[in-house]
């Protein structure tokens, strides 16, 4: 975008505005992470930084690359990811235990979480082949159905419902801005509406249900399954507008709150820096969303317009759920805060997301040079 | 789709995707505008709430118990203070080997198989969290004995703290009553957690009890910071405890113990009253249990040894002991002669014995006292000129003077229960058995039998009031706000008809001579009394069995004296009171045991003098001999004994109500058959 002068043009080609913003979430995280080691860098803000700015890098090197190259490749790494899936099962099965990853030596793969951009890859791929007249067809539905149902079930076998829900978002999600006929969103919702009630009084276990009252009034349990909830709105509602403080968190640093450096991180920060950190970070996380949603609008091909709405989509799921449950508005499923929670995996599938993102934005913004031209 | 057009073109279907796509965006927006907004809800509006929790999660408070407040005497000495403590304490929850903690803390403490048995006893009883005391009051090196084995014993809890002093013992027992730890029901009631903090005593009777209010003062903290796992951070500020106020007495506590000391074995009470203030200067009833060690938690065979004793220790006799008043009302009768326009030389004669009716009621003297009048017939108590004048006007005539001079009225003293006893009249027996008055009736009351019961607080009342033709009312704290008693408007010249009497009592020739103070300048006027607890049948008469020592302890009369001193000018108002006494040791009976008492008030040397003369035949002060009686009692005991009930309040009340059953069915008794009388 910026014409020629001191700046080389492969370097001022680069996203800089969105980096920059990458950046001010990633490195706020650091000094959370750093607070919530009690002032210091290890165990956590040291390891973070170094995964940060290597999938930073990443994301750079990926924005270089060409859409196509994630077009093609969507399929495959679907293939992989499901075999990889069902090998994880298996493993479990055999060890017999809940395992989530596969130990590759260098890195713990967690396919599932990978699964959550392969899944908009994928079925953003599938409607971009799709004739654009079959959309309104049986036959533009149930192919969706299955690529995304497949993953979806073995993840909720692990058993992992904010993952498998994760995967269902996202694969909806494409599905609806694919052009899927509104009334098939309306009538899931409501019969999804209708269901819950029904399932809650039917199909649950006592021990189930009670979960479920705990997430709805964890106060009336507050050392035993309401704990999280209950520390982590203490910790939020404590700090209030201007927070306690950097380094005087209390919740945080006396261990009252729990897993406060990985899915509860954003109340150890709010507890710090009160309201107005919330929001501000709220507000990053939103432009970040938008400016994914609007490479969407921008881009040129069908799958390229699919895969950037999903994916954003994607980041945006993993804040509004992340937040809804520190805050007490949805049950305990364990998704961390992108950029910010302590943790490879999360981090990788986001810097994968917005890498993905910037290549497609490139491409979009060389489309209308060239058009310009 | 609700779109007029199907999508069937690329460029129908980017226009989807552009409305989709912005729906979503604006979707998205939406959901962040929640969450903010329910962050500003829980950070803003909420916080508050969420202060106070994470303040509660973070800082651990301890109570600091708060030093009670004095009970100091009218010139400032000590009844009640505190003085440093080193105790041992059981939290029942962190316990984890309880015999093998025991069985340590035991050979370190040297505790005693009854101590163990109240450990365990409070064990069960125990609520989890609530300290059970293993013991305090300990020396430095058994403390610190403990103290470096802490480790080995979870739930065992060593403090340095404060401990309630009576000085006087239990001389002050029945006045300031004791303090103990707070019941599960008091603290079900209260809900305060001071309550279960370790070493926090409250009043459990006497003014501990009723002025508890005044006397606790406010708990401190100490405040430390702790995380979740109960790891210490660090201290913070400590608040220190406001300590309870003050109180003080009337009481002169010189006087108190000396008046306890000088009751010597009996089972008895003394009350000294100012004649002017109505200041209760001392108020004595013994025997009575040792506060100091009931504050230290009461151990089940001193419980026995208290509850089976026949002088009920456990009563506070002064105001929950009611007595037929016998003869010490003659005087107050013969006022209310006077204010019936009886001549007080008018003669009446006594032969020994008057007929009414079938009944034939006797003179304490066998012979009769011949022709008498009222300024004789109450030095000589004689009983005929009474029985006469009673006959003639009946006793509703009487009763008014009675209430007039303080009997049968309930005082507002600080203290759990008065029992105020029975100023009988017509009306009253009708309501209370449905009978009519009878001459029996009247002639029974004339001389302090029969339905009439009173208080020692009211008999020190009906001699002050005497004294002074002035409204005594008894007080008990200095600091109250204070009326000058009204006058009563007696006609001065009956006053001094009535003194003259009470002074002729002891100083000319009457019944009371052993009340001679031998004071220089100092009269003592008074009225003795002698209350029959049974019938003296013909039989009796007939076996000559008329003396008291022929009968057991619990037969025997009581011994009583009201009297005030200096006679001629009173300032000083008494009543003394020997359970069964029976006038059986002279220098234990009611007379001689007063003259002592108001003694101390004028010449205190020559009182000591002649109480450590009198402590010689009885076997010392108060604490060597209830030393003795201990180690009699336990020496004699070889069954195991039950455990002291927990609300010790409850078990002594009903101590006391059994006491008083026994004196009010006796009374009525002696009333219903005439003490004096024969019916054949």
């Amino acid at each position: 975008m910026t014409g020629p002068g001191f700046v080389p043009t492969p370097v001022a080609q680069l996203p800089w505005k969105i980096t920059l913003l990458v950046f001010a979430i990633g490195a706020f995280g650091l000094v959370v992470l750093y607070s919530a080691a009690g002032g210091s860098v290890s165990p956590w803000a040291e390891r973070q930084a170094t995964t940060f700015f290597a999938f930073l890098v990443m994301a750079l090197i990926m924005s270089r690359f060409p859409e196509s190259l994630w077009k093609n490749a969507a399929f495959p790494v679907y293939g992989i990811l499901m075999v990889l899936l069902v090998l994880v099962e298996a493993l479990g099965a055999v060890r017999g235990g809940a395992q989530r990853w596969l130990d590759l030596g260098f890195i713990r793969l967690q396919p599932s979480e990978l699964m959550k951009p392969a899944i908009v890859l994928a079925t953003a791929r599938f409607y971009s082949m799709l004739p654009v007249r079959e959309i309104r067809r049986f036959g533009a539905i149930w192919p969706a159905a299955l690529l995304i149902g497949l993953p979806a079930g073995l993840v909720m076998m692990q058993p992992d419902l904010g993952t498998a829900l994760m995967i269902t978002f996202g694969g909806i999600t494409v599905m609806f801005l694919a052009g899927i006929p509104l009334r098939l969103f309306i009538g899931g919702a409501l019969a999804v509406a209708v269901a819950i009630p029904v399932a809650f009084s039917t199909l649950l276990h006592d021990y189930q249900r009670k979960r479920v009252l705990i997430f709805l009034d964890p106060e009336s349990d507050p050392l035993g399954a309401g704990y999280h909830i209950s520390q982590s709105k203490i910790a939020i509602g404590s700090g209030g507008i201007f927070g306690k403080g950097f380094l005087h968190g209390t919740q945080s640093h006396l261990d009252y709150l729990p897993e406060g450096h990985t899915d509860f991180v954003f109340a150890t920060m709010a507890e710090e820096w009160g309201l107005i950190g919330g929001c501000l970070l709220i507000l990053a996380f939103m432009l970040l969303v938008r400016w994914g949603v609007g490479v969407g609008i921008r881009a040129q091909s069908r799958f390229s317009r699919l895969a950037a709405a999903g994916l954003s989509t994607t980041i945006f799921f993993y804040v509004a759920i992340n937040l809804a449950m520190v805050m007490g508005l949805a049950p305990v499923v364990g998704i961390p805060l992108p950029l910010v929670s302590y943790g490879g995996s999360a981090q990788l599938t986001i810097m994968l997301c917005i890498g993905m993102l910037m290549s497609i934005d490139r491409a979009n913004r060389s489309a209308t040079r060239t058009e310009r031209i | 789709m609700n779109r007029p057009f199907k999508i069937v073109t690329e460029a129908a279907q980017s226009f989807s995707f552009s409305r989709r796509a912005t729906m979503l965006g604006l979707g998205q927006g939406a959901v962040g505008l929640v969450l903010a907004g329910r962050m500003a809800w829980l950070s803003v509006a909420e916080n508050q709430h969420y202060k106070l929790l994470s303040e509660s999660n973070r800082v651990n408070m301890t109570l600091i118990p708060p030093r009670r407040g004095w009970i100091v005497d009218r010139h400032g000495a000590p009844i009640a203070d505190n003085r440093t403590d080193f105790r041992v304490d059981i939290i029942p929850d962190r316990l984890e080997h309880k015999e093998q903690t025991l069985s340590l803390l035991s050979h370190l403490l040297a505790l005693t198989a009854d101590d163990l048995d109240r450990i365990q006893t409070d064990l069960k009883r125990a609520a989890g969290f609530q300290p059970v005391q293993v013991e305090q009051n300990l020396d430095w090196e058994r403390f610190a004995a403990v103290s470096v084995r802490i480790p080995e014993m979870p739930g065992v809890a060593p403090t340095r703290g404060f401990a309630r002093n009576y000085p006087l013992g239990a001389a002050v027992a029945h006045l300031v009553g004791y303090v103990g730890a707070a019941s599960a029901e008091q603290y079900e009631k209260e809900k305060n957690p001071l309550l279960v903090t370790p070493g926090f005593k409250l009043g459990k009777d006497g003014l501990e009890k009723t002025l508890e209010d005044r006397l606790r003062g406010k708990p401190g903290a100490k405040r430390i910071e702790v995380t979740a796992r109960g790891k210490l951070v660090r201290e913070l500020a400590t608040r220190p405890d406001i300590p309870g106020q003050t109180v003080r007495l009337t009481i002169d506590a010189g006087l108190q113990e000396y008046a306890a000391r000088r009751l010597g074995p009996n089972s008895g009470s003394v009350v000294v009253l100012d004649t002017l203030t109505g200041d209760m200067l001392a108020m004595v009833s013994m025997p009575a249990y040792d506060p100091n060690s009931f504050s230290q938690g009461i151990g089940r065979m001193e419980w026995k040894m208290l509850s089976e004793d026949d002088h009920v220790p456990l009563m506070n006799k002064v105001l929950q002991g009611l007595y037929p008043p016998g003869s010490t009302v003659k005087p107050m009768h013969g006022l209310a002669l006077l204010q019936n326009g009886v001549d007080p030389d008018r003669t009446v004669f006594c032969g020994g014995v008057l007929q009414v009716g079938r009944g034939r009621f006797h003179c304490w003297k066998r012979g009769g006292h011949g022709a008498i009048n009222m300024h004789r017939a109450i030095p000589q108590s004689c009983d005929i000129y009474f029985y006469q004048m009673a006959r003639e006007l009946g006793y509703d005539r009487f009763a008014p003077t009675a209430r007039q001079m303080g009997l049968g009225a309930q005082y507002d003293l600080p203290f759990v229960s008065q029992y105020y006893g029975t100023v009988p009249d017509s009306a009253w027996k009708e309501k209370k058995y449905g009978k009519p008055w009878t001459v029996a009736d009247s002639i029974n009351a004339s001389i302090g039998q029969g339905y009439l019961l009173v208080n020692p607080m009211q008999l020190a009342v009906m001699a002050a009031r005497l004294s002074s033709g002035r409204e005594i009312v008894p007080r008990i704290l200095l600091d109250q706000p204070h009326r000058p008693a009204a006058s009563l408007n007696l006609d001065p010249e009956h006053i001094r008809v009535i003194r003259e009497a009470m002074w002729s009592v002891v100083n000319h020739g009457g019944t009371g001579g052993g009340a001679r103070m031998y004071v220089d300048g100092v009269d003592m006027a008074g009225k003795t009394g002698t209350a029959q607890v049974r019938r003296i049948t013909m039989a009796d008469r007939r076996a000559g069995r008329t003396g008291n020592a022929s009968f057991p302890f619990k037969l025997r009369d009581h011994a009583l004296f009201v009297g005030f001193a200096p006679a001629d000018n009173p300032r000083y108002a008494c009543s003394v009171v020997i359970e069964h006494g029976g006038h059986l040791i002279t220098n234990q009976d009611a007379p001689q045991t007063a003259a002592d008492v108001m003694t101390y008030m004028f010449d205190r040397d020559l009182a000591m003098k002649r109480l450590l003369a009198a402590e010689e035949t009885w076997g010392g002060d108060i604490a060597t001999r209830m030393a003795a009686k201990r180690a009699a009692f336990m020496a004699a005991q070889n069954a195991p004994v039950p455990p002291p009930p927990e609300d010790v309040d409850s078990a002594r009340s009903n101590v006391v109500e059994a006491a008083a059953t026994t004196d009010r069915t006796a009374a009525p008794n002696a009333a219903a058959e005439g003490s004096p009388e024969d019916g054949e």
